[in-house]
């Protein structure tokens, strides 16, 4: 059987940053994702990236995504497509290749950076077709080019609710609003301001009460929450849409980190469920090390950084670096990280990541 | 309902005139200045090598608000298609006697015609005056954010940050 | 709807075209894309009905997750379309099972 030093699992902004920072220190280097391209959430992304610019901040998504692809390729990251896991046992990974091989690996360590699935709402009528995620909607329109309809309903303000409201517009179809159940926008305000500016309205404090139609969606009853989240009679307002997207938040995808035993958290300001990681990024299960949006929701600066950390710390591990190499590199990106997670809207994830840390010392009895 | 970014996505005249990023009074009337529009403590800062002048500063931590060196800024709008939220405009009092020339971002299709006359629009998207197109710039370090130039009367100015035009089907 | 022109993408690159048959329909569609973009590029949306109360069912979720897009392609039922290219030839069919 191969035994590999690292195998990591999805190839987003982590997962190539942590497999360059370990091939670099002279790991062997497994990427593995089930995707048929590599780069994760960027390649449909095609808004320049706010953050930092050492993270290639003010370049489009794709963009970045071929900077580190290319980086990868450069440090000889050996990268799988098209393999999905079935099975993780200790330090065995069952994989199956173009849907078709199955085999087992060996790994002296993993690093998980699968990243993030989209949460959901029901409401009446959310089965029909023309309601989809909006990471849904943004893949069939920047990647494959193709309009869903032509007046859409974006239910969320986060940054994905805004940033894909601004994309269907440059498609060439219609936000007619954009609601939050909150009575705050949850996104940035440049965000907000970009799309307010193309004429869309954000309408806080409302939700969505019904989707109608036969075959489809055809019309959208929304109305107003009161300081309760109650509904305000009266309140109702019904208009015509075809598409009404979800974007209702990220959750990290933990189904790989549970099967490995991994013991998790939940973090509302992380996204919900995370793996609890120490400060090296490692579990609570000894190799298996987690980063970017899989060890909780936050950017691609952060997402760049975890990772790398990652990988510093799993090339120590293997014995690449000595502790005292990699201890100055350490520091280093905790403090980046530490200042990225700044500000009213970082603040909170520095906290909660504070407690993950808190909590992995404890079950290590550190 | 209250009024404000965080309730609207519309910053109001109070929160623009509280943040760093924002010219004086004294200093618009003087000439063309960039008005940066960015008033939450995010982990951004492209704005501060963007601009070739040093004339923009977000320092450490990078959470910090960018702020104009108003003295320093001439008004040349290299930093408009590199903030990538979008957040920065120039404007210029002094355009012409009664005009003031609005500069600002743009990534819809089809792009406006210079010398033509279009719909000027606020922070909202509403329609708020005429303006004419002065200037259409595209060029390739801009990375696909088109950079327009509108000229409208001066007491527009300083609610005048786009235009709308028929967006186009996508087809 | 194909999106033909697109300010940060550009135009439509010419890509080969090919015909699939959807509900003995003949339709154009550009090979390697997923069905359901085809599908939707052509305006159906409704990609099959549920088995006991023949409820409509579309795309939602785009990574094959959600299986509400499956679709009859070639005599195989439960085919997730979200994540299946379309190749010349194919044969589509509403799902109603
Ligand atoms: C609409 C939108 C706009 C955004 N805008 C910005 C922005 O302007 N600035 C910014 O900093 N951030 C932005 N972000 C956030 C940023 O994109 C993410 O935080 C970042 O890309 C996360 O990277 P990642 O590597 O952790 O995850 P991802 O990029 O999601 O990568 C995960 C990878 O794992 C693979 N994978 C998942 N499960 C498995 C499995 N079981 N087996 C194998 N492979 C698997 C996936 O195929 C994928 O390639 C935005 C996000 C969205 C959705
Ligand atoms: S307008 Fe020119 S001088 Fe002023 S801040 Fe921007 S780049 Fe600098
Ligand atoms: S680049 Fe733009 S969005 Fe980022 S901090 Fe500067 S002004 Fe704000
Ligand atoms: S749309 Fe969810 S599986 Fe295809």
């Amino acid at each position: 059987m191969l035994t590999t030093d690292v195998v990591v699992v999805g190839g987003g902004s982590a997962g190539l940053a942590a497999a360059i920072e370990s091939s670099k220190a002279g790991a062997e280097v497994l990427l593995i994702d089930e995707n048929a391209r590599p780069g994760g959430q960027l390649f449909k992304q095609i808004h320049k990236f706010f953050g930092s610019r050492r993270h290639y901040a003010g370049i489009r998504g794709f963009e970045i995504g071929r900077r580190l692809l290319e980086e990868a390729h450069k440090n000889e990251v050996e990268i799988k497509l098209n393999t999905i896991i079935f099975g993780i046992l200790g330090n065995k990974i069952g994989i199956v290749e173009d849907k078709t091989h199955a085999k087992w690996l060996k790994a002296k360590t993993i690093i998980f950076s699968c990243g993030a699935s989209e949460k959901l709402i029901s409401f009446p009528g959310w089965t029909l077709p023309g309601v989809m995620g909006a990471g849904a909607a943004q893949t069939i329109i920047n990647l494959h080019r193709v309009l869903p309809g032509s007046r859409f309903l974006m239910i969320g303000s986060g940054n994905v609710g805004l940033v894909v409201s601004y994309q269907i517009l440059q498609a060439g179809a219609e936000v007619v609003a954009i609601i939050e159940a909150l009575p705050k926008i949850g996104g940035y305000g440049i965000h907000a301001s970009k799309i307010r500016r193309a004429g869309v309205q954000i309408a806080v404090s409302h939700t969505i009460k019904e989707a109608y139609g036969k075959d489809k969606v055809e019309a959208v009853t929304i109305g107003a929450l009161d300081k309760n989240m109650n509904l305000v009679p009266g309140s109702e307002k019904r208009f015509k849409v075809d598409v009404i997207c979800l974007a209702v938040g990220l959750k990290p995808n933990i189904e790989l980190p549970l099967m490995a035993g991994c013991e998790t958290m939940f973090l509302a300001n992380l996204g919900g469920q995370v793996p609890i990681h120490d400060e090296n990024m490692e579990t609570t299960v000894e190799g298996i090390y987690v980063a970017g949006d899989c060890a909780g929701i936050e950017e691609v600066s952060t997402a760049i950084e975890s990772g790398r950390l990652a990988g510093i710390a799993v090339a120590e591990k293997l014995g690449y670096l000595t502790k005292n190499e990699a201890y100055d590199v350490k520091v280093n990106l905790r403090e980046v990280l530490d200042e990225l997670r700044g500000g009213p809207f970082g603040m909170q994830r520095k906290y909660a990541k504070q407690q993950l840390i808190r909590r992995a010392a404890h079950l290590k009895g550190v | 309902m209250e009024k404000g970014l965080e309730t609207t996505g519309i910053p109001s005249m109070e929160e623009l005139e509280k943040t760093p990023g924002f010219p004086s009074s004294k200093r618009l009337m003087e000439g063309p200045v960039a008005v940066i529009e960015c008033l939450q403590e995010i982990p951004c800062d492209p704005c501060e090598t963007a601009c070739p002048l040093g004339a923009i500063e977000v320092g450490k931590p990078i959470t910090n608000l960018p702020e104009l060196d108003e003295d320093k800024c001439t008004g040349c709008g290299i930093c408009i298609p590199l903030c990538p939220g979008l957040a920065i405009f120039v404007i210029d009092y002094t355009y012409s006697e009664d005009e003031a020339l609005v500069t600002f971002p743009y990534e819809f299709l089809p792009l406006p015609e210079e010398d033509s006359l279009v719909n000027a629009t606020d922070r909202s998207g509403r329609p708020l005056t005429k303006g004419r197109i002065v200037k259409v710039l595209a060029r390739k370090q801009f990375d696909r954010t088109v950079v327009v130039s509108i000229a409208v009367l001066k007491k527009y100015a300083q609610r005048v940050r786009g235009i709308v035009l028929n967006r186009g089907k996508g087809e | 709807m194909r999106i033909k022109k697109h300010p940060i993408l550009g135009s439509l690159e010419k890509k080969k075209e090919v015909n699939i048959v959807v509900d003995g329909k003949m339709l154009k569609a550009i090979e390697g894309e997923p069905i359901a973009s085809a599908l939707m590029a052509n305006k159906i949306i409704t990609f099959r009905k549920t088995r006991i109360t023949k409820e409509p069912r579309g795309y939602f979720c785009g990574i094959g997750l959600c299986t509400d897009c499956m679709m009859i392609v070639n005599g195989v039922p439960n085919v997730r379309t979200c994540i299946t290219p379309v190749t010349k030839g194919m044969k589509i069919e509403t799902q109603t099972v």
